[in-house]
């Protein structure tokens, strides 16, 4: 052959953190934001317990009430004189942590179910999504409820209750992205090659939808997030003395006129999760989007 | 004319002058310019073709000269006259009315241009009444006769229809008939037959080329194809690469072009071949392939409602390829020919018919029954973007199905190495991506791909229609050679009758899911049997003007 053919067009390999989305994701000032946020808040609730002067159960009577910002508890103590920065950090652990895995779960479970309905398609792929509809039109919130007074509510427990509760989200975003990419020509070719059905859903299809799951994905850890924190603040969810920012809510509630930042700080700390998650998978969605402006 | 690197004077009686003209880039693309320092005249009353490969610039000079650069890309340098007006120095508003009064524009895919919520009649009135021409009944009454016009027929049934119930030729009438609502001096027209049939192509090349001589318009053409150029050009300009590399009258240009760029552009335009190929050493006279009454029926809608819509697209086809030789099946969009392709393949099921594969029918077997017989039929796709999974590596792409099949990694990886060395490209493409490669580069991997089972049969549908002129010669050059080394027999499937008389033993002509006529490149081109293969023959662009 000529020399017309056989070069590719960029000899250099790029990394990923060179690549478009990556770029664009710097770009996009709230993401950036977002991800100092939960970056922060991750390190803080990993580290931070052995940096602290006082334990989360060491129980100071003389102390109880303390004000934040007074001596050296840092935002202030509860009724029983407990530090409450290093309850908000050990609880802050099970929260996000409960958020991360209810978010993994219901991701698996949700791709799983999207992909073979919308690859499959047909009767199997109508009772897949009728399945979906259904769970998406049972009020999910007393669903969890319901099952957490049911079950002996553990952070194992309430993860897997929400997950249960947030996976159509996830299968409805990947059967539409799979019904699309079905009827790419490259599905055709693999089919000519002889691949089986699962070889072309999960190595071949899968790998094309992962932009749109990565998305979900993130905002259901905000949503996973929230929810465990009513399910807590309503009493059913992580049980004392695990602290769990729901359920610290929960006991801040009859203190809220002498004590109110036994409310604002464990609030503060939701809102700066949710938000954070938030505004990533905004970025996310937004840097995945080829077809939007810019580059 | 010739190429001056200084700028000339403005020629007073051009229509549309562009002087140095020079387009940044962005960065960090290919290059830093999308055009760079061109310059050309418009005559009044002409057809300027600009011609020029994917990524030459030319359809960006269009949308520079109707204002309408992404805003990504600026004009760094030069300037653009409309008659004697500088169109940089308009504003917002000057430029919108210029647009469709002075110059307006027609696109290459007629379904995206037009917009599908709105009937045809009230989107050429919009176009009126956004300028704020005439009454209501005038646009009205306009419009009906613009339909007419562009040759429509019934113009008053025509104002109520929806795009989407047209067929992509009379779309392009509509789009051309909105282009001439305000009868603009100028007309551009990106690509306008590109999308469209051969049949089709002829009737809008006869209808711009009509209308400029009935209006005295001045026509700026773009396209990719010296065909369509010698069919209707009064002037060329060849671009490369955001470069003027030529321009001149039609004439000199096609006849003795001097630069090797338009040497190698008119070199690479496939012709038809009124003579046969060459036979390869026939191996046996037994067929690989027969076909014998091969059907297929879509149903679309529910029988029960009344509302099923049948459509028959392969009806009762029946053919035998011999062991090294070439089929060639050509006909329009909706001919079956795609169809056909892929029921040899069996990715669709067929409805009825036999297809005898090396003596066993294949038709009748399951997916499961057919896999072991895969690797012997492959196919090459049409689209080289879409048909590599942009997520796997060449590597991955090319040893995924033989190691499916039972090959041991190490063994797919060697074959695979060996192989694209033989479709021309670099080992060191085993670990990257298809979006590092051009389309040409990627239809090698396709290639090689479909190679990598040492298959009897190949089914090639539309495997150069996405590829520019020059890498379509090089696409056939390389099946041809592929064919003589391996002895594998081919059916490909084409809409281009030129591409179809270059590689093929034996030419089926499709036209409503019917093998119309039958026969050898020469019966074909030179003697066709069927007023069908005649009319096909007869819309082929530039063949006229060539003889």
């Amino acid at each position: 052959m000529t020399a017309l053919s056989a070069t590719p067009h960029s000899r250099r390999r790029e990394r990923w953190w060179r690549s478009r989305t990556a770029r664009r994701f710097m770009q996009h000032k709230l993401a950036l934001v977002g991800a100092v946020i939960i970056v922060a808040l991750a390190l803080a609730c990993i580290f931070g317990p052995w940096l602290l002067p006082h334990d989360s159960l060491q129980i100071d009577i003389r102390a109880r009430f303390s004000p934040p910002f007074s001596g050296d508890h840092y935002l202030g103590t509860d009724p029983l004189g407990r530090d409450l920065a290093a309850r908000l950090l050990e609880a802050g652990r099970i929260s996000l942590l409960v958020g991360l895995f209810a978010m993994l779960l219901s991701t698996f479970v949700g791709a799983l179910v999207g992909v073979v309905a919308g690859y499959r398609g047909g009767w199997i792929g109508s009772v897949l999504m009728r399945l979906v509809d259904a769970f998406l039109a049972f009020p999910s919130i007393f669903l969890v409820l319901a099952l957490a007074a049911v079950l002996k509510p553990s952070p194992a427990v309430i993860t897997v209750i929400i997950a249960l509760t947030s996976w159509m989200e996830v299968s409805r975003i990947v059967e539409a992205e799979v019904r699309s990419l079905r009827e790419r020509e490259f599905v055709l070719a693999g089919k000519m090659l002889g691949l089986s059905g699962s070889h072309m859903m999960f190595r071949e299809v899968l790998p094309n939808a992962m932009g749109p799951i990565i998305v979900a994905a993130t905002l259901t850890v905000a949503r996973a997030i929230l929810t465990e924190a009513y399910v807590s603040f309503l009493g059913y969810g992580i049980q004392p003395p695990l602290p769990s920012w729901g359920n610290m809510l929960n006991g801040a509630q009859q203190y809220l006129e002498t004590a109110p930042w036994l409310a604002i700080v464990p609030g503060i700390a939701i809102t700066l999760a949710v938000t954070g998650f938030n505004f990533i998978g905004d970025g996310l969605r937004d840097a995945l989007d080829v077809r939007s402006e810019g580059g | 004319m010739t190429i001056e690197p200084n700028p000339r004077p403005l020629g007073q009686d051009a229509a549309l002058s562009v002087r140095n003209l020079t387009l940044n880039l962005p960065e960090g693309m290919e290059r830093s310019h999308a055009v760079s320092q061109i310059s050309f005249d418009l005559v009044p009353g002409k057809i300027l073709c600009i011609i020029g490969e994917s990524g030459s610039g030319k359809s960006i000079t269009a949308n520079a000269i109707m204002g309408l650069l992404p805003f990504s890309i600026r004009i760094s340098e030069g300037s653009i006259y409309v008659g004697t007006t500088e169109i940089q120095s308009m504003n917002p508003a000057a430029l919108r009315d210029m647009r469709g009064r002075k110059v307006s524009m027609i696109f290459q895919d007629p379904l995206s241009a037009l917009n599908p919520l709105m009937t045809v009649g009230d989107q050429i009135v919009e176009v009126m009444s956004a300028h704020g021409v005439g009454t209501k009944a005038e646009r009205k009454s306009r419009a009906v006769e613009l339909l007419k016009e562009v040759g429509l027929p019934e113009p008053t049934t025509m104002y109520r229809q929806y795009p989407f119930r047209l067929s992509g030729g009379q779309r392009q009438r509509v789009m051309i008939a909105m282009a001439l609502a305000l009868e603009p001096g100028i007309l551009i027209a990106d690509e306008p037959t590109t999308a469209l049939d051969v049949t089709t192509q002829a009737q809008i090349l006869t209808l711009i080329k009509d209308i400029q001589h009935r209006k005295n318009m001045s026509v700026v053409f773009i396209t990719h194809d010296f065909g369509v150029v010698a069919e209707i050009a009064d002037n060329v300009v060849v671009m490369e690469k955001g470069k003027i590399v030529e321009q001149g009258d039609a004439d000199t240009v096609l006849k003795t072009p001097f630069h090797p760029y338009t040497k190698h552009l008119i070199a690479a335009v496939p012709h038809i071949i009124g003579q046969d190929r060459t036979p390869h050493v026939a191996r046996s006279d037994t067929p690989i392939l027969r076909v014998r009454n091969l059907v297929k029926t879509y149903r679309s809608g529910s029988r029960m409602f009344g509302t099923e819509r049948v459509v028959k697209a392969v009806q009762g086809a029946s053919f035998d390829l011999l062991p090294g030789r070439t089929l060639g099946v050509v006909g329009e969009s909706g001919s079956g020919k795609s169809s056909m392709g892929r029921l040899l393949v069996k990715l669709i099921e067929s409805d009825g018919g036999e297809i005898f594969f090396e003596g066993t029918d294949i038709a009748p077997m399951s997916e499961a029954e057919f896999r072991p017989l895969r690797p012997r039929i492959q196919m090459i796709f049409q689209d080289p973007f879409a048909s590599l999974n942009p997520r796997s590596t060449i590597g991955q792409i090319l040893t995924v199905g033989p190691c499916a099949h039972g090959m041991s990694f190490s063994k797919a990886k060697a074959e695979a190495l060996a192989l694209l060395t033989e479709v021309g490209l670099d080992p060191g493409a085993f670990d990257r991506y298809p979006h590092e490669f051009s389309g040409g580069q990627r239809q090698r991997v396709g290639i090689a791909r479909a190679l990598m089972f040492k298959p009897r049969l190949l089914v090639a549908d539309e495997s150069v229609s996405a590829l520019d002129v020059s890498i379509q010669a090089q696409i056939l050059e390389l099946l041809d050679r592929i064919q003589r080394e391996t002895g594998v027999s081919m059916v490909f499937i084409t809409h281009d009758l030129r591409v179809a008389s270059q590689i093929s033993d034996e030419i089926a002509v499709m036209q409503k899911g019917r093998i119309v006529e039958m026969g050898p490149p020469s019966q074909i081109f030179l003697n066709p049997q069927s007023d069908y293969t005649r009319e096909l023959v007869a819309a082929i662009p530039g063949e006229k003007a060539a003889a």
